[in-house]
Order: structure tokens, then sequence, then C-alpha cells
């Protein structure tokens, strides 16, 4: 596959599939019965565990760069999570993370 | 109408705005231009997953990978949908459009909505509180993909701006939850196929495996309930 061909692939099935995630329950649920129960229950654990796995996603080059990539994205991590914590604002937290991880990958 | 709709997508202007800049600035970085930012903007238009479909598509992920990553993180979107199944349905041609733009922030904003105002009312407020929202998420990542050129500096680093998002995320679903196995289990699993399958392949089977626990946990829940 061509590069053009992988990237207009792979937006055309993101998009698809997000449509039909947002448009499933007018199409499951068409009657007065909502979802089954086990469903309802795992949309609820679903999304924490999958943005677990997403952090770690995030941070997956940590082990193998310890200088260029470990301490800054884990003092980046850290000063999000404490100024998030602190004072709950998400774009604080975000512009104080990003800038920590960048001025420290700079610095190092 | 269009006036108090434009009050009340405020917040989510200032939110939306910001982080679709950084998303277009990245996309910049990793080497795609502006056009390609609006493309998925306008088409996906999902926050979180639309970062990770950067590095998916810079680093050659595998299509499977890409769609059961879209799948599982946009899942939540179907129970969003679903809070508002008989509202959209008396929306007529308007209904497809609410389908596609729900998101996290839409769908707080609807939530709030006063349940006493006038049908026609609530339906034009929640129609156009949809329409800015993903007009602010376009422009930002237009403006982001124009700056991301402009800017002179080097900018390694700023595709930190996903794991900070993470975590806010991660963070607010932690104190939303009373259980938090849930997420030690994804912690755990994403850490364990980290080490066993390596840095560029472990994604799809640490989802599968999440999932897949997560699947036999509800089940078996269920059958003690019944």
């Amino acid at each position: 596959m061509s590069k053009y061909g992988y990237i207009a692939a792979a937006i055309a099935l993101s998009a698809a599939i997000t449509f039909f995630l947002r448009a499933l329950p007018f199409l499951a649920f068409r009657g007065e019965h909502g979802m089954p129960g086990w469903l309802e229950r795992l949309g609820k654990l679903l999304p924490q565990a999958i943005m677990a796995v997403l952090i770690v996603y995030c941070l997956k080059d940590v082990r193998t760069d310890w200088v260029h990539t470990g301490i800054p994205e884990i003092a980046g991590v850290i000063a999000t999570a404490a100024s998030y914590k602190w004072k709950h604002n998400t774009l604080v937290s975000i512009l104080l993370g990003t800038a920590t991880c960048m001025l420290l990958i700079h610095i190092l | 109408m269009k006036k108090r709709a434009f009050i009340k997508s405020l917040p989510i202007m200032c939110s939306y705005i910001f982080v679709a800049m950084a998303y277009g600035i990245m996309m910049e970085e990793s080497g795609f231009a502006w056009y390609l930012s609006l493309l998925v903007s306008m088409t996906v238009y999902t926050g979180a997953f639309q970062f990770v479909l950067i590095t998916f598509l810079s680093g050659g992920a595998s299509l499977v990978t890409i769609a059961l990553t879209a799948f599982l993180m946009n899942s939540r979107q179907s129970f969003y949908s679903l809070a508002f199944l008989d509202e959209f349905k008396a929306m007529g041609k308007r209904k497809w459009y609410m389908i596609h733009t729900m998101t996290d922030e839409t769908f707080a904003v609807n939530t709030t909505l006063e349940a006493d105002m006038p049908k026609k009312e609530r339906q034009d407020m929640m129609f156009y509180v949809a329409l800015f929202s993903r007009g602010y998420w376009m422009l930002g990542a237009v403006l982001g993909g124009v700056l991301g050129q402009l800017i002179p500096y080097d900018m390694e680093g700023i595709d930190f701006c996903m794991t900070a998002l993470f975590v806010i995320i991660f963070i607010d679903q932690w104190e939303k939850n009373t259980s938090h196995r849930p997420a030690l289990i994804g912690l755990a699993v994403g850490i364990v196929c980290l080490f066993i399958f390596g840095a560029s392949s472990f994604m799809l089977p640490a989802l599968l495996v999440t999932s897949g626990i997560l699947i036999a946990m509800t089940g078996q829940k269920g059958a003690a309930h019944e």
C-alpha cells in the first residue's frame, strides 16, 4: 500500500468506526429497552482501563532512552498530575506539563 | 438563540481551540500539513483518539491496531448517544449531525440544559452548541498546523501534550470511580505487554487482553446478580 493510500485508509477507517459507535444506539436499540446490563457495566469500566493502557503507550520509550525521554517525560507527568490535583485546571496543567518536558529535553 | 448557544459553548471554545491547536502543531511536527489536520478533525472528530492516530500514522501501525484502538477509545460515545436517543430522533434532518458531533464536551453541556426548556428551544440549543463546537475544533486544528509551520524553534517534546491530556483524563476518571480495579488492570496489562511485545507492537495485545479481562469481570458480576 502506498503511503497516501495507507493514510487515507487509516483516516477513513477511523472516521467510519467513530461514526458507527456514535450511531450504534440508534441502530441497535430502536425499541424501548436499553442496553443489556453487562454491556452497561462494561461501558462504565472500560474507559479507565483503556486510558491506563494509553498512558503506558505514551511513555513506551522511557525505558529505551532514559536521559532524553525518561527524565523529561516522567517529570512532565509529575508536573501535570500534581498541578491538576491541586487546581483542577486542564489548560494550566497541560501547559505546565508540556513546558516541563520540553524544557528538560533541551537542557539534558 | 444563537447567542445563548454561543454563551453555553464558551467553556468548550476555550478547551477545544487550545487542544486542537496542540493537535495541529503535533501533526505538523510529524510531517502532516494543516489540511490533513482539518480533514481528520472534520471526519473523525474525537479528541483523544486523534492524538493517538498521529503516532500511529507516523509509526505505520497496522490498520487492525488503528481500528481496534478507535473502537475501544470511542466506544464511550455510544453511551452518550444512548442518553439522547429519543431527543435526537425527534430532530429530523439534524439527527445525523447530532450523532456525528457527540463528544465528551457536547454531552456534558447537553446534560446541563434545563429540562423545562421548550422542546424546540432545547433542540436548537443543542444543535448550535454542536455546530459551534465542531467549528472551534476545526479552527484550532488549522491554526495549530499553520502555527507549527511558522514557529522557528525546535518543538521537540510538544507531543507531550497528548500524555498530559491523558494523565488528566485518567485522574478525572480515577476520582469519579469508586473501584480502581479497571485502571490498575489496564496499567498492569499495558506494562507487561510492553515488556513482552516491545514498544512497536504491544498496543494490540494490551487492548485485547484488557478488554477481555473486563468483559469476563462484568459477565461474572452479572451472573452473580441474576
